[in-house]
């Protein structure tokens, strides 16, 4: 039976420069969810916090491998990919403080936050639901007669099971759409292991049913993460239809700061799939020469600063206002029901 | 003399002609131009901006979100309204929300070919405008004329917002008019279909048709019935209806839906809430019967009102 979905491509070239690039993202990340998951704790950001550790190589990689013009629909824990998109640090610590300056103002929290206007399109927490939309976007773009753009969006193993995720994937198929969805196959749906979401071996064997291209790759490892996502980018951008890549990878925090994560299998976490991606990208920079501990420890050090300084003016700005706000859900004035509001 | 589906055709037809961004997107309505035949010709007179999709309808109206996003204005067509249940969370969670979270307007056109037709039984005879018209975000059109379905679908389009553009598949072929309109009332506006001074029935979609032959019946018994057509549910034109029920002082909504809530619930509470000392009767409203809509034309002919129940309960109305 012809392998068609099972290439783990791996030109393993990386350079220096998009590695290391790529570093400071995952760590700029990582002190960023840091430090909402301790003002979460600290009983600051109403709601939840999500993060992303031990998925932020693979993330970054996504990120990375767009450019400007590009669309990217992130999920949950996305902090890197979406800074490496062009996400500023301020829109995720206002967003998740719910300054009437971020993007969403209020109205929105946490992970649900984007600019669609630049490509970032902010997720809603229905599972599987982000994918069509890039689709549309990508329509739009060949409507209009412009080539070259991709659209990418992740999910989680679990988002697969949802009939969003079916039909948005035969549809990219049908379209031969420049899409690349990543799947982070992070062991657990919230608590739900994956015996309990799905029963192929590969959920990438997925991608022979839709006709499209598929790759797995370890999630744990920058090093082969960036040239993956680098090809399938390239790959979709030249007309070679959807991409889906599968990561294997585990999830090394709750579902939300909220969650102690308590089902996790101690043998997983001891498995190679339990491997923090930043502690062995940090290895590799070593190993390779890229960079020095003291170089590290600096980029660290930046990181903390900036998101320091980010919490701080963040703080002093204003909450949304009840009595200023519009409570109009319209954009077109004439058509808002002045009944509803009595 | 141009039915009210082939008004529905020439207005896609003109919003293809007059917007490059216009696009149709739905099952079955490319070459073969939809179930009803509401695209005919449409993707050879406009070629690759009518396209066929797979049977899936959330990822329909997700793509639709998306190319909104991208400057599109899409034209949905949902092959029946009861289908449109599986593109739900795209409809309610995504397009209706997204203006509000992002300031980015979502102009897309839903197309639901709703209610019912004998024979068709409890999955392609829904009336689903009430559960939309929950949602804040959305704009609801019941246009219940040949003259509304054409000049309303063509305003959906130019809309910033996501329309559900509720027509009515009873009304499609036996619904006719001589020629398309010019102008319009704008959406948002009702419309006194028939004035009267004893009664304000209020109604929308196919059964306007239903209380206008009830008015004609209970004119020949000198009673003088005004009914009001909303055309648009969602926005709700309360000022129309209260100045009516000023008028009439008793009150009667008929709506195709199911009774529990819905649009003739909204109509009566608000008259109750806004208009009480305007009434001299309790209010009354009237819908289909709280079952899944039947196939046998014995019994959807029961299911839902018709001039003969709506007759009825305007008389008990009128004898208050």
């Amino acid at each position: 039976m012809p392998d068609l979905a099972h290439r783990s491509a791996a030109p393993s070239v990386v350079s220096c420069e998009r590695f290391t690039e790529a570093y400071r993202w995952m760590l700029l990340a990582r002190v960023l969810e840091e430090t909402m998951a301790s003002l979460y704790r600290a009983g600051k950001i109403t709601g939840g916090v999500f993060v992303g550790k031990g998925q932020e190589a693979l993330s970054v990689s996504v990120g990375t491998a767009l450019k400007k013009g590009d669309f990217f629909a992130p999920l949950i824990r996305d902090q890197a990919g979406r800074l490496a998109f062009g996400e500023p640090v301020i829109d995720t610590v206002r967003t998740y403080l719910g300054s009437r300056l971020g993007p969403m103002r209020g109205r929105d929290g946490n992970v649900h936050r984007g600019r669609p206007r630049t490509g970032q399109f902010p997720m809603i927490s229905h599972l599987g639901a982000m994918i069509s939309v890039v689709c549309g976007a990508l329509m739009a773009r060949r409507f209009r007669g412009e080539t070259g753009a991709v659209g990418a969006t992740c999910l989680g193993e679990g988002g697969t099971s949802t009939g969003a995720f079916h039909e948005a994937m035969n549809l990219a198929a049908i379209e031969k759409l420049p899409l690349v969805m990543v799947v982070a196959n992070n062991q657990y749906a919230y608590s739900t292991p994956n015996d309990r979401q799905f029963a192929c071996e590969n959920l990438v064997d997925r991608a022979v049913g839709y006709g499209i291209a598929g790759y797995t790759v370890d999630g744990t490892d920058l090093k082969a993460c960036l040239p993956l996502l680098e090809k399938a980018v390239a790959s979709a951008r030249s007309g070679g239809g959807p991409q889906l890549i599968v990561a294997n990878l585990l999830r090394l925090a709750g579902h939300g700061e909220h969650d102690d994560a308590g089902y996790i299998d101690e043998a997983l976490k001891r498995s190679p799939l339990g491997v923090d991606c930043l502690v062995k990208a940090r290895e590799t920079l070593l190993e390779e020469g890229w960079a020095t501990p003291e170089t590290i420890e600096q980029w660290r050090a930046e990181a903390v600063r900036q998101v320091e300084e980010t919490v701080n003016t963040v703080q002093r700005e204003p909450a949304p206002d009840p009595n200023a706000e519009t409570w109009t859900a319209l954009s077109t004035d004439r058509l808002i029901d002045g009944h509803m509001a009595r | 003399m141009i039915t009210y589906l082939e008004a529905i055709r020439e207005a896609q037809a003109k919003a293809l002609a007059d917007n490059p961004h216009v696009y149709i997107y739905g099952q079955d309505v490319g070459a073969f131009g939809g179930a009803f035949k509401a695209t005919k010709n449409l993707a050879r007179e406009f070629p690759g901006r009518v396209l066929d999709a797979p049977i899936s309808e959330d990822a329909i109206i997700g793509s639709a979100i998306g190319a909104a996003i991208e400057g599109m204005r899409p034209i949905i067509e949902m092959q029946y309204a009861d289908f449109s249940t599986v593109g739900f969370n795209q409809v309610v969670n995504h397009a209706a929300t997204l203006f509000w979270r992002t300031e980015v307007p979502c102009p897309i056109t839903i197309r639901l070919p709703s209610g019912g037709t004998s024979g068709s039984g409890p999955f392609h005879s829904q009336s689903m405008e009430g559960l939309y018209a929950t949602y804040p975000g959305l704009i609801v059109m019941t246009p219940a004329t040949v003259e509304d379905a054409y000049s309303m679908l063509l305003e959906a389009v130019n809309i910033d917002d996501p329309v559900i553009f509720c027509e009515h598949k009873y009304l499609y072929y036996h619904l006719k008019a001589d020629c398309l309109p010019t102008e319009a009332l704008p959406v948002g506006k009702a419309r006194i279909a028939r004035t009267g001074r004893d009664v304000t029935v209020v109604t929308y979609s196919a059964m306007l048709h239903e209380c206008l032959a009830m008015a004609e019946e209970l004119a020949a018994e000198k009673y003088e019935v005004e009914v009001v057509d909303l055309r648009s549910i969602k926005p709700l034109d309360t000022d129309t209806i209260l100045a009516s029920v000023a008028r009439t002082g008793r009150l009667l909504v008929v709506g195709e839906a199911w009774p529990w809530g819905g649009v003739t619930a909204e109509v009566v509470a608000r008259v109750a809430a806004e208009g009480f000392a305007l009434l001299d009767a309790p209010p009354r409203r009237l819908n289909a019967k709280d079952t899944p809509i039947p196939y046998h034309p014995n019994l959807w002919g029961t299911h839902r009102p018709t001039a003969q129940t709506i007759a009825r309960a305007t008389r008990e109305l009128l004898r208050l």
